[in-house]
């Protein structure tokens, strides 16, 4: 087990969290009831949380000083080890609720079974955001079930956003680094897909949608291969940081 | 956990968010330790990972232990165990209610593990009427949920089960 993949590893499930939580910040405002951009705002936060941790804990593992606020906005796009799942723009209500069904499926399975993991600090922040991303899963099942099984448009549309999401799900399976799986830090990306996809197809059925027919998209966000919407998203992020270096208030 | 007089200090801090109940009363203290040469160690636990009071928390803490004499004051962040809406103690829940916050109900174990959540239903703290409904599963913090009372009409806080 190296160094470096157990840094990337953790680096990989705080991107998810960190790029996540600037994409549901951006609904603050823009939500279709005031209820709602408080509930974006609070499940972006919970993502943030679980990212702080996360960062600082790869920061403590690679030993080279950095904190939770270099790691964040001081890399640029090709060191963000994120998922592309995350990164894209998501300026239409029912894909961020398809988005916010598949990620919040996958990150339960994912912290549900890192509470085991050998590594301390991961298992303890998986055993504290399991139960913050049931919530989030619970929200997007609310809203896909309401508008996947209400009015012809909302359901053509949930459906469209269903379809929109499905291609970049694939990633999330991509097998990790062999040895950190042996050492059991890690939790095999494969061995979730199941489980998954039988959370996320019962509320497919329960919505009266349909399991989209798609291909799946090209992955390598893990190895810092991004989409183009990840450098944009990072701009916006960043630039308060890079341009006032160790401001504070 | 032991209770020195360090502890009965720290256990005064009240919560920033929800000042009528202590971070004791909450489960949010785990653990005060003090030496003999007046330095204190406390840790403490946040209710939900981005929990944006914790720097409240910790500040107001080194506050109150420096101004009861503790010369060196440390606040650690524990994550584990995790915090569970189990720890808050009987007293705060009657607190809670009385400032107008339903209290969460103890957690039933194996529920809402179905694809579609089911909840139960949650007194009004305001007129005690079990007819309420929830408007938004997402309060004005991360850890309460907005609800409405159908009998009197007001609307409330409940501090949701975690």
């Amino acid at each position: 087990m190296s160094l470096k993949a157990h840094v990337d590893y953790v680096l990989g499930l705080a991107d998810d969290a960190l790029v996540s939580a600037q994409r549901l910040g951006w609904w603050i405002s823009r939500a279709p009831q005031l209820e709602e951009d408080v509930a974006l705002a609070n499940i972006g936060l919970d993502q943030l949380g679980q990212a702080r941790a996360l960062l600082a804990h790869a920061g403590r593992l690679e030993g080279e000083g950095r904190g939770e606020d270099d790691l964040a906005h001081l890399r640029d796009d090709r060191e963000f080890r994120n998922v592309k799942l995350v990164e894209r723009p998501q300026e239409d209500f029912g894909v961020a609720m398809a988005r916010m069904l598949l990620f919040s499926a996958w990150q339960t399975e994912l912290y549900a079974a890192l509470r085991s993991s050998a590594d301390e600090t991961l298992a303890a922040v998986a055993a504290k955001a399991v139960k913050e991303v049931t919530y989030h899963a619970d929200h997007a099942v609310h809203w896909v079930v309401r508008l996947g099984d209400g009015t012809e448009e909302s359901h053509a549309r949930m459906q469209a956003a269903l379809d929109a999401e499905w291609p970049w799900l694939a990633e999330l399976f991509e097998p990790a680094d062999a040895g950190l799986v042996a050492a059991g830090v890690a939790v095999d990306p494969p061995a979730l897909r199941d489980a998954v996809l039988a959370r996320v197809e019962a509320v497919v059925g329960e919505a009266t949608l349909q399991v989209p027919q798609v291909d799946d998209a090209v992955g390598g966000g893990r190895r810092g291969l991004h989409t183009e919407a990840l450098g944009h998203l990072l701009a916006d992020m960043q630039h308060l940081h890079r341009s006032h270096p160790g401001a504070s208030w | 956990m032991t209770r020195t007089p360090a502890w009965d200090v720290a256990a005064t801090v009240p919560d920033p968010e929800l000042p009528v109940v202590t971070i004791a009363d909450l489960g949010i203290l785990r653990d005060v330790t003090e030496d003999d040469r007046g330095r204190v160690h406390v840790q403490i636990t946040p209710t939900y990972s981005g929990c944006p009071a914790m720097e409240t928390i910790r500040d107001d803490l080194v506050d109150a232990l420096t101004l009861a004499g503790y010369s060196q004051v440390d606040v650690e962040l524990v994550l584990s165990p995790a915090w569970t809406t189990d720890w808050l103690t009987d007293d705060a829940r009657t607190k809670l209610e009385a400032y107008g916050v339903a209290p969460p109900a103890a957690r039933v174990a194996g529920a809402g593990d179905g694809p579609v959540p089911l909840s139960l239903s949650v007194r009004c703290p305001q007129c005690g009427s079990p007819d309420t409904r929830e408007s938004s599963r997402f309060g004005s913090t991360a850890c309460k949920s907005l609800w409405v009372c159908r009998s009197c009409r007001e609307p409330f806080d409940h501090f949701k089960p975690l």
